[in-house]
């Protein structure tokens, strides 16, 4: 391994620039003449718009214009998409109710965007949009997803009972017909608590317009600007693509909320040919809670089906999920293709059943965060299989180990084929770290203090690197999930490589640029990652779903195989050698059996050069493309062991001690992973004890600021013990499984576990705030009495 | 923000007088309460009079049996003062409680006694403490000062110059933080001076800060958290929201007073 190679802990490149305040974000770009938005946000939950008065904002000091959504209407620009088309029971196809950008006719959640106002100062904006006078006449909120069902209030006239689909997966006979033979069936009901995204930066747009050119330029906060290019040309019908640049500059955090096409970008766009002049808007955090797409959000009834020995016979799960007001862009998929097929985790599970009801409600749209559907499958999965081990009596670390996966390749019930993994290396690892033989002394030093303690596992799987695109395809997905790249090699051998995958805190100026350097063998600091802007990369589909190591690198790697192969060529014609003899190792070809060599950088010259020879024996050059299309999902797994302790008398959760072993296959740069781990699990305990959206009956969104939604922070944390099991990946060349999301998924659960462990029942639900452990740990107290 | 103006008096007399000419002006001092309300346009005073430039308003001091702050001295200065650690030093645990460095570097006891949030820690050390609060005009006893929800006794024109806190033999503050905005859920401040022993508690009242009288009673009979077993508060009165039940928090009022109590008599 070299210092800056593969599996180098190399500081990160892009570091520099963000810690001394040099990144370019959307909001530091500022193009001449440029104008500001504000949106007028509907402050009901559910109303008729009756009228809009736009003549006080017209007359207010700066304003430039003031749009609605008749305007929109007027210009035949499109609603918002949903790009993952679901299918119900019998078939048919999902309701899906129209999504203006700007509202038309009726409002469905508080922060809906009604009209935009836009004006020379942003100040001035934002004064004139509260001039804007919208007469309301208001409908009931309905938040609840049970009161949704029942139809009471319709939000979208397509779907009467407020139900987008009502889907399901796996066989459903063969499920009863397991359940129907078990000896135990272990029954939960579970809330996946509904989150807030909170990326450090909000969200931010930038429209411009060259009427010379007829070119629009969209500069935005987006995880994958080009499939924000697509949407908005092909089906929100801006521009054709040809005339639509996106630029996603440094982006500041995502976690899914930037993955999708938003009214505000739409807008900035679209307003910015009308008014003649580029138009801006930045987020404020108030609006970054109300409009930012919210995760998760399930109410689930699970059940897991066992023999008189404890093997798992199957699993049936019942779930609702809350999509919002309307479907975002990739919402659909998120409780469907997203979650069911995750249903088995690492166990042999013979029949598994669930069925999925999409549902309406008068809240903000919620699509994928991080995890994305793959946490809410673990949750219950995890929380299913440590409450049936202490059901049946049995160890949760035996139970679990009697219905690991064995053999591989596996094929679940549920449309996944595992391809490796080794489960129990990661369980024996964690706990041997974790101490757990030690645990019986330290529960008993905590209960002298007064203190109850727990432990809690959670071994979890999921799917990344996604997705081959046939799959996904036959599925529903609207778009193939391949990754391009392409590798310049410039004539003193410097190196550029353009990558469809977005960089938005992931490190990838740093660890593409390790894979080239370990594969090309020149200086890490000689190789320049461009992304993130759709006239320079020809197209891609961006970051999500850990797919930028399995996905975006194996692209960067087929491509690396063709400059070698480009370069052995040329370095045969320099040194009038046969191509066969040329060897290419640590930087240099060299032919074989002599002590002829040149380096890298004289090849690409060469290349450049094109002295040696012509154009019709060689094309001269050195720059390659590659699409990658993955033949399968990647499987990382791994277990968290979470130890905490409580305090009964207050209800407080103090974690002592996590451990984390991951099987990511490959690892590009340990210390990048380290640090994705520890913030997924810092995410993921964020679920578990402090995070929850709150709307209330009136559908006015309580957890609008910091004061009321409570983020983790690092004082809530101990300090993480991370290892790694290594089981390569067989389906991409560099072994890539992937790790963004593998600490959000795994953690909650190994929380919920440890506290209803230190509790002694099941009753608590995320988040376990103070208040709810408290009431939790009431139940309690008489047992601990007794004992 | 809406616009305003704003003024940058060198003395309290023309702070006063600045406040007497500007209807609904506001005074600044650290800015941690009113700059962020003002941002979000919930606050849209049409002037500021800035007190960072008057002389002579920050500082600590012991006179006495009196331990006097100026209004805008800093609650990190509060916390790390030598002259309080000896003289309270649950006082200056208290201030090292507050919000984050960042506000702690900015926010002032002044703007924290006039401001009157329900959540914050400064009225319940006032009170507790038996401090006065003195102002351009007059001394008010803190048991007179904080009247409600935001709401003080000053007057307007009024403004705030120096708190000052006699010194007792035993206090500690224990604090339940939010767990979002880390202002107090429940914030309790014991004192002790000679026979008299005052429980004060912020965060939980319905009507702000106020004085546990029962609490009080049992730990004159002997100043030890033991002598609080039992007692549980009414949740009567109680604040209530999405974070804590008035139930949990009053419990929290006991289980915080007995904390405190602990604290105070190992200072
Ligand atoms: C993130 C955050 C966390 C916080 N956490 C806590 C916490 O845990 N506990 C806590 O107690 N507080 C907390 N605070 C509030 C903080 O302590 C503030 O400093 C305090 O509430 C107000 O003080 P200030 O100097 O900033 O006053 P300002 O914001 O400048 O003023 C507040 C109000 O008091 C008036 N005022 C100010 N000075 C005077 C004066 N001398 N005479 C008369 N009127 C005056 C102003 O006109 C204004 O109405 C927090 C604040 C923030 C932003």
């Amino acid at each position: 391994m070299s210092a800056t190679g593969i599996g180098a802990p190399v500081r990160r490149k892009e570091d520099f620039r963000f810690i001394t305040g040099k990144g370019q974000y959307t909001d530091d770009i500022n193009r001449p003449g440029q104008t500001y938005a504000a949106f007028v946000r509907s402050p009901h939950a559910h109303a008729v718009i009756k009228s809009v008065d736009a003549s006080a904002a017209l007359a207010s000091p700066g304003v430039v214009s003031v749009l609605t959504g008749q305007d929109l209407e007027a210009d035949k620009i499109g609603g918002l998409i949903c790009g993952w088309m679901i299918h119900n029971k019998d078939g048919s196809p999902m309701s899906a109710g129209a999504h203006p950008a700007l509202a038309v006719g009726k409002v469905r959640y508080v922060g809906d965007h009604v009209a935009v106002v836009i004006a020379e100062t942003f100040a001035q904006a934002r004064d004139a949009a509260e001039k804007v006078m919208v007469d309301y006449d208001q409908l009931p909120a309905v938040v609840d997803m049970n009161e949704a069902l029942t139809g009471k209030t319709v939000i979208h006239d397509v779907a009467p009972n407020n139900r987008v689909y009502d889907w399901h997966l796996g066989d459903k006979a063969a499920t009863d017909a397991a359940f129907a033979r078990a000896k135990h069936v272990t029954r939960l009901d579970i809330v996946n608590n509904r989150l807030a995204p909170n990326p450090m930066e909000p969200r931010a747009a930038i429209g411009d317009y060259d009427s010379g050119q007829e070119q629009f330029t969209l500069y935005t906060t987006s995880q994958n600007p080009h499939v924000a290019r697509l949407v908005l040309s092909a089906f929100i019908g801006i521009a054709p693509e040809h005339k639509l640049r996106v630029i996603a500059p440094d982006v500041g955090g995502g976690f899914g909320s930037k993955i999708f096409i938003y009214a505000e970008e739409t807008v900035c766009v679209w307003a910015a040919k009308k008014v003649g002049r580029p138009v801006k808007w930045v987020s404020d955090r108030t609006e970054a809670f109300l409009a930012d797409a919210h995760g998760r959000d399930h109410l689930t009834h699970a059940e897991l089906a066992t023999d008189e020995r404890g093997k798992i016979l199957g699993l049936r799960v019942k779930t609702k999920a809350n999509l919002g007001a309307y479907l975002s862009t990739f919402s659909s998929s998120v409780p469907t293709y997203l979650y069911a097929p995750l249903l088995s985790g690492q166990y042999d599970i013979p029949a598994i059943y669930a069925e999925v009801e999409g549902v309406y409600t008068t809240t903000a749209p919620v699509d994928a965060y991080r995890g994305a559907g793959r946490p809410e499958a673990t949750f219950v999965v995890e929380r299913l299989v440590e409450v049936a081990a202490r059901e049946l009596g049995q160890d949760p670390v035996a139970f679990r180990k009697k219905n690991f996966i064995r053999k591989f390749p596996h094929q679940t019930p549920v449309i996944m084929a595992y391809d490796v993994g080794d489960y129990t290396a990661s369980l024996d690892k964690a706990m041997e770290m974790a101490d757990v033989k030690g645990f019986a002394r330290r529960k008993r030093e905590s209960a002298r203090k007064g203190k109850l303690r727990g432990l809690g596992y959670s071994a979890y799987i999921e799917a990344c690197g996604i997705a081959p695109s046939a799959a996904v395809g036959s599925l529903g997905a609207g778009v193939g999930l391949w990754e391009s790249a392409e590798v310049r090699v410039n004539p003193v051998g410097t190196v550029e490589v353009l990558t469809g995958s977005h960089s938005h805190g992931q490190g990838h100026e740093t660890t593409f640029a390790q894979l080239v350097s370990d594969r090309l063998g020149v200086p890490i600091d000689q190789v320049a990652i461009v992304h993130g802007d759709t006239d320079k990369v020809q197209f891609g589909m961006g970051t999500y779903g850990s797919r930028s190591g399995a996905v975006g690198m194996s692209a960067i790697s087929k491509a690396l195989d063709k400059v070698i192969a480009k370069g052995k060529k040329v370095a045969a014609y320099a040194m009038e050698a046969s191509e066969a003899d040329i060897e290419f190792k640590d930087g240099r070809f060299s032919v074989s059996g002599t002590d002829k060599s040149l380096a890298f950088g004289e090849v690409a010259l060469q290349a450049y050069i094109a002295h040696k020879f012509s154009g019709q024996e060689l094309e001269p050059g050195l720059k390659e493309g590659a699409f990658y299309d993955p033949t399968n999902f990647t499987f990382p797994s791994g277990v968290h062991i979470c130890e905490l302790e409580i305090d009964p008398e207050t209800g407080v959760t103090t974690i002592a001690r996590w451990t984390a072993v991951d099987d990511f296959g490959t690892v590009i740069n340990p210390m990048i992973v380290e640090g994705q781990v520890h913030g997924g699990i810092a995410q993921g305990v964020g679920q578990a004890l402090f995070e929850g959206v709150h709307y209330d009956a009136d559908g006015q969104l309580v957890t609008a600021s910091y004061m009321d939604y409570c983020m983790p922070r690092a004082d809530d944390l101990p300090s993480f013990d991370v290892g790694t099991t290594s089981t390569p990946c067989p389906s991409n060349p560099l072994g890539i499984k992937g790790c963004g999301e593998a600490g959000a998924i795994a953690s909650p659960p190994a929380v919920i576990n440890a506290i209803t462990d230190a509790l002694g029942h099941e009753h608590i639900a995320m988040p376990a705030t103070p208040q709810a452990v408290w009431l939790a740990a009431q139940r309690r107290l008489p047992a601990i009495a007794a004992e | 923000m809406y616009a305003f103006s704003y003024h940058q008096p060198k003395t309290v007399r023309q702070a006063a007088s600045l406040l007497a000419k500007n209807e609904d002006g506001k005074i600044l001092a650290g800015g941690q309460t009113l700059l962020p309300t003002m941002k979000q346009r919930l606050a849209a005073p049409p002037a500021l009079i800035d007190l960072s430039k008057v002389e002579g308003l920050s500082g600590i001091e012991l006179k006495g049996r009196s331990l006097v702050i100026g209004a805008m001295t800093k609650h990190a200065h509060v916390a790390t003062s030598e002259i309080v650690r000896q003289a309270i030093p649950g006082l200056a645990d208290m201030a090292g409680l507050i919000g984050d460095p960042a506000v702690r570097n900015r926010g002032t006891i002044g703007g924290s006694v006039a401001n009157n949030d329900p959540a914050a820690d400064y009225p319940a050390a006032c009170l507790a403490l038996g401090a006065t609060i003195i102002t351009n005009m007059r001394k008010v006893p803190a048991d007179q000062f904080f009247t409600g929800l935001f709401e003080t006794a000053l007057e307007p024109g009024e403004v705030v110059v120096k708190v000052a806190f006699p010194i007792v033999s035993k206090a500690a503050y224990a604090k339940f933080r939010n767990p979002a905005s880390r202002y107090a859920m429940v914030g309790v401040f014991v004192a002790k001076r000679g026979s008299d022993i005052r429980v004060a508690v912020t965060g939980a009242g319905a009507n702000g800060v106020f004085r546990a009288t029962a609490l009080e009673e049992a730990l004159k009979k002997r100043f030890s958290p033991k002598s609080l077993d039992g007692i549980s508060m009414p949740a009567t009165g109680i604040n209530g929201d999405i974070h804590a039940s008035p139930e949990y928090r009053a419990h929290l009022i006991t289980v915080m007073a007995k904390r405190a109590v602990t604290a105070a008599i190992g200072k």
